[in-house]
């Protein structure tokens, strides 16, 4: 009888376990990449060494509660005390888990090797978007949450990757060795995509390392892992792996385009192009904190709107953008926006939300700046 | 080891002063709140311990519901994501340093002296200053969520520069508070060193002591090493945000990992603090309602020792993605591997007492044996995440949130529970009603494995912590989850029902309440009046 229902409890728990570990949606996902293959079989079998010792202790437990118990008149027998099992129960842990060490140890070696690769992308975690640079290739673009505020807050429809949508995937290709170079402008971020089994913090003032050599073409998307502020829930990351030679067009095609936007630097902006350009960028970057409208979020980030100190000191103004504020949460934006992304956006700031200045920025100023 | 019964000479108690010349060492007992205030006796500082514990429990876990009803569905509802993160840390907060931390401090007072014959601590004034601090700290860190910018937004374990550079102007107050909770905790771990030390009655030795306090002189060592390096590294960010320094800055030459080691060296052992004390209460009531004597004493006391020294060399486990050298970050997987060991030998002795004793099923026991397995299945989860290559999957996951919840909440605060049902009699002369205590165990069973278990699916299929809001396919589990909280949450109500109807009356309670309980406290009546061992009891152990 006793064992009976040890035996049902044990014919229940594993088909159960199984099921619950094999379905999808549940379980850790295997990935796309060679090295996310291994980190998802390390895990399924350590997942079912804690299976087979749970079964057998618990399977004794349980056994025990059943059958030695004192409503039945059972009498407690006196042994204590058994070196050769407890040294037992001491070695068979300890090969077990040297048994799990070894391939273990073997897996981190092959993450740990980011050398050879084909190609390098710098990641950048920023609060709260992420800004990816081809190393090399003179393409960079910063990656924003995708999904409208207002879906958040409950308008609208929840699209199958609410929050998990991006206005710029990063693009990779597949069967090339790429190398992750990781840092953080502000506090520390983790990029994390589950399929790519690579999640590595970005830390301000670190430059970490990671890789990964696709397998498979396709759209793999993940998030921020490390909490970094308001929106930490909000940074998502897509990444759309292509064939290589899509990917080699998509590259041109980007580096073409990053070079006339540098040629706009050069000539004469009028106020309204500025304004839409800025308000873009603006809605883009800054919104997060200074909000969409303007009014901030006290006391870590000034109001733009109405603020007299912005109207009054254009030079002050510009300085902020881009070189931040030492010590403040503000970053320096000098090397993740384009001059004419930041005179469009100081430009904005200057003339939206009633900041009537007329003021208009020149690119080919901020050019200037930035070149000194 | 063990039984000490009877004593030689029937022990003397009082409660207030006794004939026998005691009377100029107690003066008559203050009224009012100067009692309470002012008391330096054992069981009076163990009380307010407890209900300081229980009523931080309360407020941490207000927390924890507003945290679980914004997750309860997609989407923003409730509250602001900026007053999401301040409910995270500090409900994580209040729970580790205001729950968990001082209850097992309030057992320690009251059992402690109980367990080894003495009068009362061996610090009795130092006894009073370290609890009157808690409130202090508390309401002062309770305080900076009504303060300009809000309270602490950055995670319990307060990362710099998020916590620096980028924190709220309360973080100064957050800082301040840990300097006193910390200062509560080593002075309180002083006292149970020199207690346990130096307060034995005499003829027992260290190896005749019950393994709680074997389990508390060990935490209390813990708890002396590590405190004071929380306190540097909150210093150094009180420097970093008040005087210029950049120790956590990059910016100025400062590193933000060296927060980390800094908190983590602190932190795990920590982790080790809320959890071998109930090592130690597991191991009084298990073989109590088994009728049994524990499997392997001697092993036990052994694996708690191995545990505590393995407790500092682990601490990067916590920070496998940081970008750590590789022969770091293998050095610090094999020896979180090696933590197993130890725990594993605590488990099998458990189990092994169990086999062929005479089990029965009091409530203590039920808390006890949830214990067992739900601690156990949190060690599953930590041998996991042990394995480096993949923690780079599970780390900050929901995997991580349910590993944890596993260890101390059916862990930790399950032990803590069994102890309140196992010593109740004691503290009142009345048996716990055990209606209630039979609805209160079965909830909370059904509770909190219906919040915690789901979370380990949401952290693989790929869930972050600490997000206010999440993508779709998490939204059936984080469901359960909200379900199950609000369910343990509800029924802990029972437990607060419960201690009132003890205090106030209930079937009596002899000497020794549990027909299987061994221990010296059992040898004083119940309830234990205000003065117990005025004369030490001689003790006899038995001999090996």
């Amino acid at each position: 009888m006793r064992t009976c229902i040890v035996w049902i409890a044990g014919c229940l728990v594993v088909p159960l376990t199984t099921t619950l570990a094999m379905a999808n949606g549940w379980n850790m996902p295997v990935g796309v990449t060679d090295v996310s293959r291994e980190i998802h079989s390390l895990h399924m079998t350590i997942f079912w060494i804690c299976v087979v010792i749970g079964v057998l202790v618990f399977g004794v437990m349980f056994y025990s509660l059943f059958r030695f118990r004192h409503s039945k008149g059972v009498k407690a027998s006196h042994f204590h005390e058994h070196t050769l099992v407890e040294v037992i129960w001491t070695a068979i842990p300890l090969l077990i888990l040297v048994g799990m060490a070894v391939p273990a140890t073997a897996t981190l070696k092959k993450m740990y090797d980011p050398a050879d690769a084909d190609l390098d992308v710098m990641i950048i975690g920023q609060q709260w978007r992420w800004r990816y640079e081809y190393l090399g290739e003179d393409v960079a673009f910063t990656s924003n949450l995708g999904t409208p505020r207002e879906t958040v807050r409950g308008e609208g429809e929840r699209g199958e990757h609410y929050l998990r949508e991006v206005d710029e995937p990063l693009v990779l290709p597949v069967d090339r060795k790429v190398r992750f170079l990781m840092t953080s402008d502000d506090v520390i971020h983790s990029w994390w995509v589950p399929d790519l089994a690579v999640k590595q913090d970005t830390i301000p003032g670190f430059v970490n390392e990671n890789w990964v050599r696709i397998n498979e073409p396709g759209v793999y998307r993940g998030q921020c892992a490390e909490l970094c502020g308001i929106d930490h829930g909000f940074m998502p990351i897509v990444v759309h792996a292509m064939e290589e030679e899509a990917f080699d067009e998509w590259l041109a095609e980007r580096k073409e385009a990053a070079a006339q936007e540098a040629s706009g630097v050069d000539r004469e902006w009028g106020l309204e192009e500025l304004m839409a350009r800025g308000e873009e960028s603006y809605n883009a970057v800054c919104a997060s904190c200074h909000q969409p409208d303007g009014g901030g979020n006290a006391p870590a980030f000034p109001a733009l709107a109405g603020n007299q100190a912005l109207m009054e000191e254009r030079e002050r103004h510009v300085e902020t953008v881009i070189n931040g504020v030492s010590g403040a949460a503000m970053p320096a934006f000098r090397n993740t926006l384009s001059p004419v992304e930041i005179a469009a956006v100081i430009t904005y700031e200057r003339n939206a939300w009633g900041n009537e200045t007329g003021d208009v920025i020149q690119p080919s100023d901020i050019a200037e700046r930035l070149a000194d | 080891m063990a039984p000490k019964l009877p004593l030689h000479h029937p022990v003397e108690q009082s409660s207030t002063a006794n004939a026998g010349g005691q009377a100029a060492a107690h003066p008559a007992p203050r009224y009012g709140i100067k009692r309470w205030l002012l008391t330096t006796n054992h069981k009076e500082i163990g009380s307010l311990y407890l209900i300081f514990s229980l009523t931080m429990f309360f407020i941490g876990g207000t927390f924890a519901m507003v945290v679980r009803a914004e997750l309860f569905q997609p989407g923003l509802q409730l509250v602001e994501p900026e007053f999401f993160n301040q409910m995270t840390t500090m409900h994580g907060l209040i729970m580790v340093f205001g729950a968990i931390m001082p209850s097992f401090v309030g057992l320690a007072n009251w059992m402690i002296p109980l367990q080894i014959g003495a009068p009362d601590m061996a610090l009795p004034r130092l006894n009073n200053f370290s609890f009157w601090l808690l409130p202090v700290a508390f309401t002062l860190l309770l305080s900076t969520l009504l303060m300009p910018g809000g309270g602490p937004n950055f995670g319990w374990t307060f990362y710099a520069p998020l916590s620096t550079t980028y924190a709220p102007p309360s973080t100064t107050f957050f800082i301040l508070s840990l300097h006193i909770a910390g200062i509560s905790s080593i002075l309180g771990a002083i006292n149970i060193i020199a207690t346990v030390l130096n307060l034995r009655a005499p003829g027992m030795r260290m190896m005749d002591m019950p393994l709680f306090c074997w389990t508390w002189l060990i935490t209390a060592f813990l708890l002396i090493a590590v405190m004071p390096v929380l306190a540097g590294a909150v210093t150094m960010m009180l420097m970093d945000i008040n005087f210029g320094t950049s120790f956590f800055n990059a910016a100025g030459g400062g590193d933000p990992v060296l927060f980390q080691h800094l908190f983590w060296f602190f932190g795990h052992p920590e982790v080790y603090i809320m959890i071998l004390p109930a090592f130690g209460i597991v191991s009084a009531i298990i073989p109590t309602f088994s009728r049994k004597r524990l499997f392997g004493y001697a092993s036990m006391v052994y694996a708690t020792g191995a545990i505590a020294i393995l407790s500092f060399m682990v601490w990067a486990h916590h920070m496998f993605t940081v970008g750590m050298p590789l022969t770091a970050e293998l050095f610090f997987m094999y020896t979180t591997m090696l933590i197993a060991v130890p725990t594993g030998v605590k488990v099998f002795n458990w189990v092994a007492t169990m086999f062929r004793g005479s089990i029965s099923f009091e409530p203590p026991m039920l808390f006890a044996l949830a214990f067992v397995v739900q601690f156990t299945i949190g060690g599953f989860s930590g041998l996991m995440l042990a394995i480096s290559p993949a923690d780079f999957q599970y780390h900050d996951t929901y995997f991580v949130v349910a590993h944890f919840h596993y260890v101390l909440v059916p862990g930790a605060l399950f032990a803590i529970l069994a102890a309140a049902y196992y010593w109740l009699p004691k503290w009142t002369g009345h048996y716990p009603n055990l209606r209630l205590a039979q609805w209160h165990f079965w909830l909370s069973v059904i509770g909190v494995n219906l919040t915690f278990f789901p979370m380990h699916f949401a952290g693989l299929a790929g869930m972050p912590r600490r997000i206010p809001d999440y993508a779709l396919q998490f939204a059936d589990f984080n469901l359960a989850s909200s379900l199950g909280g609000f369910l343990f949450g509800a029924s802990q109500l029972l437990f607060v029902w419960l201690i009132i109807k003890c205090v106030r009356g209930g079937e009596k309670a002899p000497a020794k309440a549990w027909e299987g309980a061994e221990d010296l406290e059992w040898s004083v009546p119940s309830p234990a009046p205000l003065h117990t061992f005025e004369h030490p009891p001689t003790f006899r152990h038995e001999s090996k």
